[in-house]
């Protein structure tokens, strides 16, 4: 049952993915495609290079160019730089790993600042006085009789 | 166990900021050119070295390959207003300079290819054309704004710069002269 749950969540995301990759609109593609003059996303920009390829996009997308055909025939006039998204292999997936990179490093290091903290705050109930030399014996016998005085 | 921790916390954070700043230097220098600064100072840069596409087809031109002869450089890109302009102007100073072992080359920037070679055929531009769709050169030459040409003398040097269009044929004449005159 909750396999079946599953499967369908995951095929409810997946469609629209795979319609977008499939049917991509202008507007979406001008929101991960950046200007290589101006440096801002196409959507955002009105240089005469970002209006140039606009128009490109939409006539790619009029003649029925998947997202990836259109963004692969950008890289290969203008270079990598105009996705505004990273691809996820090669150089990119440095973008993609150091925030996970980080990520998890601030997790570890919380972790063990955690552990340090409580660590020494059980020390402080119970003081660990394992490594005080042991009582005269002279001296602990005095301490027994006079403890048994008041009891 | 304590110290050690603290201690490898310190040395990933210094690490962390050390990675940082380098990339913010690697950033800063890749903005930076020394040819126009050093231009600005009255100096003469070495033109940096590039091997590009011909918009002919015609395999590479590198910068190298036209060592010992002087080289007009323009920087350009179809959809730039200002190059329609100086097209003509450009091209007639070929023609004019022609069979006077001067070389023009023009570096289409940031452009489609397929615009490029409809620009070069419209204005009728007939000396070589390189493509550079990524703009590799844009930073190193320091171009800020399209067009721009630059004068290269058969050292290799820049000896100037016009920024914008060219449109007096009197001022390329001049540079050209500056760039044939011996060091």
């Amino acid at each position: 049952m909750r396999f079946a749950a599953a499967l369908l969540v995951a095929l409810a995301l997946a469609a629209p993915a795979a319609a977008s990759e499939e049917r991509p609109t202008p507007a979406e593609l001008e929101s991960e495609l950046v200007c290589p003059v101006c440096e801002s996303t196409l959507d955002t920009s009105n240089a005469p290079v970002a209006l140039r390829m606009k128009a490109f996009i939409r006539e790619r997308v009029a003649a029925g160019d998947t997202k990836s055909e259109i963004k692969s025939a950008l890289v290969d006039q203008f270079g990598p730089a105009v996705l505004a998204v990273p691809p996820r292999r090669g150089f990119g997936l440095i973008a993609w790993l150091l925030p996970l990179t980080g990520l998890a490093l601030g997790v570890v290091v919380v972790g063990a600042l955690a552990w340090r903290w409580s660590h020494t705050r059980s020390g402080d109930e119970l003081p660990d006085d394992s490594g005080a030399p042991p009582l005269d014996p002279a001296l602990e016998r005095r301490v027994d009789d006079e403890l048994a005085r008041y009891e | 166990m304590t110290q050690r921790l603290r201690l490898a916390a310190q040395v990933a954070a210094v690490g962390v900021v050390a990675a940082l700043l380098g990339l913010l230097a690697w950033k800063l220098a890749q903005g930076e050119s020394e040819v126009t600064s050093e231009l600005g100072r009255g100096g003469t840069p070495t033109a940096p070295q590039f091997a590009l596409e011909r918009l002919d087809g015609k395999g590479e031109l590198s910068l190298r390959s036209l060592r010992g002869r002087p080289v007009v450089l323009n920087f350009w890109a179809s959809w730039c207003g200002p190059c329609k302009d100086e097209a003509p102007v450009l091209e007639a100073a070929a023609k004019r300079w022609r069979g006077q072992d001067v070389a023009f080359v023009g570096v289409d920037v940031k452009d489609f290819r397929g615009d490029a070679r409809d620009f070069l055929a419209r204005y009728g531009v007939t000396y070589p054309n390189v493509y550079d769709g990524k703009g590799s050169t844009v930073g190193r030459y320091g171009v800020r704004r399209f067009p721009e040409t630059y004068f290269v003398n058969a050292d290799g040097k820049v000896v100037y710069r016009i920024a914008g269009a060219v449109q007096d044929a009197e001022e390329i004449d001049e540079a050209i002269r500056r760039a044939i005159a011996p060091a």
